[in-house]
């Protein structure tokens, strides 16, 4: 019986008047997390005996790649239920979770490389996973590329789902495959996210910190499925009833 | 036997048909009529199992299509735009390839004889790339002479064709409903039939 | 019919049709050569250098390679229709993607495997390391083409689909490059390259299994 639920919320016109009430409620949520989380991670988090200052990029480092790697997976999630249940929702959340994913990606790999410099001496080493990051970062690209550059909307939504399952079976394998390669090519002895002895404040604030990181994801993909939703269905009467028939785009 | 229910066809974000119901018997032709642009290729598409369709369902033999698959597929034959032919095959080549993975286990002596019903005698084993649009055309539809699909699924069949070749491909398509098969076409041209139950179906509606 | 005569009818097809038509098979071939030929001109001739580089090179050479040849595995077949009559013959389409992906490795994927340790010489490799080289890329091969026929089918049709399934199928290919250069250089180094090749073999099985299916769904969604 509660299935018949889910699939309310799986119907464009359901689902755009809620994650429009969510989306601001996550982004407070946001805001706050992130303001505390950053206080402490600069004024309460104690200094690292061996990394001295530096090691507090981590609290957005580590965060970021989590979410990376997290993000990708929901994102076939969300791509496997659209294929199996053909729910038009799914597949526009997909779409609308891969920007973000990238974007935590190219974060996590942004401040791996500022944290690298000092501890390195580099700004970029064939770290594994450095160097699984930014695997991950092609796999969205192709995603994201592929979606794009297929017009007919269904199309894109099957073929990038598909594309977003194969990848995530491959995930397990491309990332220990480069740990392999990693070790026996004897890279660096120190990585990135490996913090030495972590005290209990440091993880209280990494807690923090990614919990910031998920409402602004939830946040952002909400809006922006919004926007994939009123893109999709503009030649509905829902949406002229939404946006009133004059401001529709496109045609009628 | 083949019917189709309340069916719902789009094309990018644009809704070509919906509420479509007809069905059609062992003997008939269902003359599809439309604009271009109208969605025939496409209905005939989703006729056959190609594509899906929005909303709806077809029947066969009183059962989804989708849940027959592979025996469904056993009794459709379906020429779209494109002949499916492959240029640097001859045409016994190209014949005997469609026949094998039809499931039909052809002589090459009948192969040879369905190519010369179709006035191909003497091209038989020239690469089919060499031969005119029209000839090419008669290879794709020799293969209605071999199959022993019962439901035919023809788009613009008449296309390319000279008249003495059209009107052979009517009285061929007139003798498979004769022997109660079903026929769905589009055409552009007038045909004129001369025997069996003809429907037609307007799709700009 | 039987699984395997539709099996051996497609490969026979597919075989016949490339030997009529000689110049793609050549075009990925010599592309391959190229590739391998080029980096000795661009990192210098030191032999000591070019022994090191040489598995990865090689293998980077053979992965563009069998992307270049990948696009064309559905795409004449789309092109004329016959994909979509191959989809509704009433042969389990698994196994006419499977025969297609054969008949494609059989002409693109063999003949890089047979030039490999010709290509090795001129980096100066050992005679073991040619062995392992030519093992790893007789299982290796195999996996770009099953791999790439997912991308391949994905891309059907679209504008620049060529370099877009490239950028799709490349990074899943990565774990191939590792573990398929890395056997060489192991073995080179006197590590033994057992765990790298049967690593490369379980990865083999595991594309076998699920890559025809997965190509299968992927036709389906680019023909409809």
């Amino acid at each position: 019986m509660s299935s018949i639920n889910w699939f309310k919320y799986a119907s464009p016109p359901t689902f755009y008047p809620l994650a429009g009430r969510l989306a601001p409620l996550f982004g407070v949520l946001a805001v706050v997390l992130m303001v505390v989380g950053l206080y402490l991670s600069f004024f309460v988090a104690p200094t690292d005996y061996k990394q001295g200052e530096g090691y507090r990029i981590m609290f957005i480092h580590v965060p970021a790649a989590w979410m990376s790697m997290f993000i990708y997976l929901v994102m076939a999630m969300w791509a496997a239920i659209g294929l199996a249940f053909k729910t038009r929702v799914s597949a526009m959340m997909s779409q609308a979770l891969a920007p973000t994913g990238a974007m935590f990606t190219f974060l996590a790999l942004w401040t791996g490389a500022l944290w690298g410099k000092p501890m390195w001496g580099a700004w970029w080493v064939w770290d594994a996973r450095l160097t699984s990051e930014l695997i991950l970062l092609f796999l969205y690209f192709g995603f994201m590329a592929l979606h794009a550059s297929i017009d007919d909307p269904r199309r894109a939504d099957k073929a990038s789902a598909l594309l977003a399952l194969v990848g995530a079976v491959n995930i397990p394998i491309i990332y220990y495959s480069v740990q392999w390669w990693n070790t026996l090519h004897q890279g660096a002895s120190i990585s990135p996210g490996a913090a030495p002895s972590m005290t209990s404040i440091m993880l209280t604030t990494l807690l923090i910190m990614t919990a910031a990181c998920w409402s602004y994801a939830i946040a952002v993909v909400l809006s922006r499925v919004r926007s994939i939703i009123l893109e999709r269905e503009r030649n509905t009467d829902w949406v002229a009833s939404v946006v009133g028939p004059d401001n529709r785009g496109g045609r009628g | 036997m083949l019917s189709v229910v309340d069916l719902e066809c789009v094309r990018g974000d644009r809704r070509l048909f919906s509420a479509l119901n007809f069905s059609l018997g062992e003997g008939e032709v269902l003359h599809l009529r439309g604009r271009n642009g109208s969605g025939k290729t496409t209905l005939l598409r989703t006729l056959c199992g190609l594509s899906e369709p929005e909303q709806g369902e077809i029947r066969w033999r009183d059962e989804k299509i989708g849940a027959l698959a592979e025996g469904f597929c056993r009794e459709v034959l379906y020429l779209g735009h494109l002949n499916a032919v492959k240029g640097d095959l001859t045409a016994v080549e190209n014949l005997s390839v469609a026949a094998q993975l039809d499931g039909d286990d052809l002589a090459e002596t009948q192969i040879w004889d369905a190519l010369q019903e179709v006035g191909l005698r003497g091209y038989e084993d020239l690469p089919v790339r060499v031969l005119s649009q029209g000839q090419k055309r008669r290879v794709a539809l020799a293969r209605l002479l071999l199959t022993t699909a019962r439901l035919w699924i023809l788009d613009e069949p008449f296309v390319a064709l000279d008249s003495a070749a059209v009107e052979q491909l009517r009285e061929v398509i007139e003798r498979h409903v004769a022997q109660g098969g079903l026929v769905v076409l589009t055409t552009h041209q007038e045909i004129e039939w001369t025997s069996g139950r003809v429907q037609e179906i307007e799709l700009d509606a | 019919m039987g699984m395997w005569a539709t099996f051996r009818c497609i490969v026979r097809r597919d075989l016949t049709l490339a030997i009529r038509r000689k110049s793609d098979v050549f075009t990925t071939l010599f592309f391959f050569v190229i590739v391998v030929s080029l980096f000795p001109l661009g990192i210098g001739p030191e032999s000591d250098t070019l022994r090191t580089i040489a598995p990865g090179v090689v293998w980077v050479a053979a992965l563009l390679a069998s992307m270049l040849s990948m696009e064309r595995l559905f795409a004449n077949d789309y092109d004329d229709g016959s994909l979509e009559q191959m989809l509704l013959t009433p042969q389990p389409p698994s196994v006419l993607v499977f025969g297609k992906i054969c008949a494609h490795w059989l002409v693109s994927g063999l003949p890089i495997v047979l030039m490999a340790p010709l290509l090795g010489l001129q980096y100066d490799m050992a005679l073991d390391a040619l062995g392992v080289l030519v093992v790893t890329l007789l299982l290796g091969t195999p996996v770009l083409s099953l791999v790439g026929a997912i991308g391949a089918a994905l891309t059907l049709g679209l504008r620049g689909g060529g370099v877009l399934l490239s950028l799709i199928v490349l990074p899943l290919c990565i774990p191939v490059l590792i573990f398929g250069a890395g056997a060489v250089e192991a073995s080179t180094s006197g590590l033994g390259a057992q765990s790298h090749v049967a690593m490369l073999g379980a990865i083999f099985v595991l594309a076998l299994c699920f890559s025809p299916i997965s190509a299968v769904a992927a036709l389906r969604i680019s023909i409809e």
